[in-house]
């Protein structure tokens, strides 16, 4: 569930770009990485209820998604920090999961596909920002530097899962510091995994922006009770 | 490709008499030869070409916004998944009508810079606003409809980049309505609640739809130079009564009315006849003022000019990557290698 809750509440984020996007290649992108992780939250949450039960039902506290995926979207340099290291993250996730035996081998084998298509997208606009003009660069650091703190909680241990999420932290930080390094850009400096907050989604502790996300998302649902749609 | 205007070309008129490549061009497109980017073409069809279909390409854009605005807040997984299909084809659709327009010698920069001085327009009814969710259901079955009925026949238009990109998107766009009219059908059926919110989207959305088609065939100024060019195959008030005959039996199948008491079955003509539609409020729109219109301009612009620093990066580092690649004695980039 915590898996599909951090593909769910990305792909929500992503969804407000829709439109808004600084060329229309990337409204179809971006549109397109959202709908990839809107299909991997479909078939994660149904693995434990009914998916809009859990989409729409459950108040913030009951989400377990990490506090990255939940961060603003920012300006594009935040939102493709936020892409960068989540989608690498996912990429070793996924590969791990779909190697072992578990009952998530066969979504994750599918899924990493996407999530290389992910990686590689924030990647390209990493090396863009990091090596293109001052003011891109400026802007792709400062994002990198803000999100920096939510990424060591990606690495917490999670219960029932597969896979030793600490154990992908090591190879994490050397694809990271590999792609800033190509970027021009510099790895951040300050706490990541021993940061105060690394962990709290996962116990349903979350940032202020979630609560409006959460109302946004949820009010046309729960405003008609047993409906459907 | 070889037709009839380049053979003339080909002939050996090297400063070809204008005369006679405009009786060509004519008797191409009356033999239903399709006109492509290198044929000769008069000034005037090329103009009103580009007129056109940046309208078009610029409708997709501008229309990805009312539905946007529901993305974040679809009431289930499903619809969510359904809406940004949608509106991420929108922008595909966007894109081959700016490829298909750039064929015609113009930039989709010029376009877009165009569109967002208010010199080029888009389609009316994109400035009327999405109050609620049925309206996501409204516009896939009557907007898209209405777009469907009048693309069609383009498929078959003179310019061969026009209608071969229209062959692509009415595919997409059937595909939109049918989804539009089942997201309509579900509400319809649902709670009464639901079935009053598909109501009261359907008697906002039912006018602007029927305005799609332009003004009546009499006031219409481009509309007989369009039929002799083969650009248009129909007039407007023809296309706009086969959209109202295949309306009125789906209203029916989906249990809501039309919000128009003079519409009625016409035994003579085998069609139904509707009531007048208000042209003040069509003209009014078209002027600006319409109940959307600065807003979706101003989006529109906000995307484009809080970007600018994306686009910036984006052409510096394919500047430095080609220097690096000149400098390394070959042309292969950096990526390429990593």
């Amino acid at each position: 569930m915590a898996l599909g809750d951090d593909a769910l509440v990305l792909a929500q984020r992503l969804g407000e770009w829709a439109g808004n996007a600084p060329v229309l290649e990337e409204d179809v992108a971006l549109t397109n990485i959202a709908l990839d992780l809107l299909g991997q939250a479909r078939t994660l949450l149904s693995l434990t209820g009914d998916e809009d039960e859990l989409a729409f039902r459950r108040e913030a506290h009951e989400f377990r998604n990490v506090q990255l995926v939940e961060q603003p979207n920012g300006d594009f340099a935040d939102t493709i920090a936020r892409q960068l290291y989540f989608s690498v993250y996912q990429e070793l996730l996924y590969g791990a999961l779909a190697e072992g035996g578990s009952e998530l081998a066969p979504l994750a084998g599918k899924a990493v596909k996407e999530v290389a298509y992910h990686r590689d997208h924030a990647e390209q606009w990493t090396l863009r920002l990091g090596d293109g003009t001052e003011e891109s660069h400026r802007r792709m650091q400062r994002a990198l530097g803000t999100l920096w703190r939510f990424t060591g909680e990606l690495f917490e241990p999670l219960e029932g899962l597969a896979v030793e999420l600490p154990a992908l932290h090591a190879p994490w930080r050397e694809r990271i510091a590999g792609v800033l390094g190509r970027a021009t850009l510099e790895i951040p400096e300050g706490a990541d995994r021993t940061a105060w907050s690394a962990g709290a989604g996962r116990q349903g502790v979350h940032t202020e922006p979630f609560g409006r996300m959460l109302a946004e998302m949820q009010y046309l649902h729960r405003a008609h009770p047993g409906a459907s749609w | 490709m070889t037709t009839t205007v380049t053979t003339a070309q080909a002939d050996g008129h090297a400063t070809a008499d204008p005369h006679a490549l405009a009786a060509a061009f004519d008797a191409a497109v009356a033999d239903e030869v399709r006109i492509e980017p290198r044929d000769w073409m008069p000034d005037a069809y090329r103009d009103t070409l580009v007129r056109q279909m940046a309208q078009h390409a610029h409708s997709e854009i501008i229309g990805m916004q009312p539905e946007a605005n529901w993305i974040t807040r679809a009431p289930s997984l499903r619809r969510k998944a359904i809406l940004m299909a949608k509106v991420q084809d929108e922008a595909g659709h966007g894109l081959y009508l700016y490829s298909a327009t750039e064929t015609l010698g113009v930039s989709r920069d010029d376009l877009l810079d165009k569109l967002h001085a208010g010199r080029q327009r888009y389609s009316s009814i994109f400035n009327y606003p999405t109050l609620t969710w049925a309206d996501v259901g409204a516009i896939g079955w009557l907007v898209d409809g209405a777009a469907i009925t009048n693309q069609v026949p383009l498929c078959r238009c003179s310019y061969g980049p026009y209608a071969r990109a229209m062959v692509r998107i009415c595919k997409e766009e059937s595909f939109h309505q049918r989804q539009g009219y089942e997201l309509l059908l579900a509400l319809s059926r649902g709670t009464p609640e639901q079935h009053a919110m598909a109501q009261d989207a359907v008697n906002r959305w039912w006018w602007p739809s029927l305005m799609m088609f332009g003004p009546p065939d009499d006031e219409s100024a481009h509309s007989a130079q369009s039929m002799a060019w083969r650009i248009k195959r129909h007039s407007n008030d023809e296309l706009r009564r086969r959209f109202v005959d295949i309306c009125v039996p789906q209203a029916e199948i989906l249990g809501l009315t039309l919000p128009d008491p003079d519409l009625r079955w016409n035994e003579e003509r085998g069609g139904y006849d509707h009531g007048p539609i208000d042209w003040a409020e069509f003209r009014e729109v078209l002027r600006g003022n319409g109940p959307c219109n600065r807003e979706r301009l101003e989006r529109r612009r906000a995307a484009h000019e809080s970007g600018a620093w994306v686009r910036q990066a984006a052409v510096a580092y394919a500047a430095k990557q080609r220097e690096a690649g000149r400098a390394a004695g070959h042309g292969a980039d950096q990526e390429a290698g990593a």
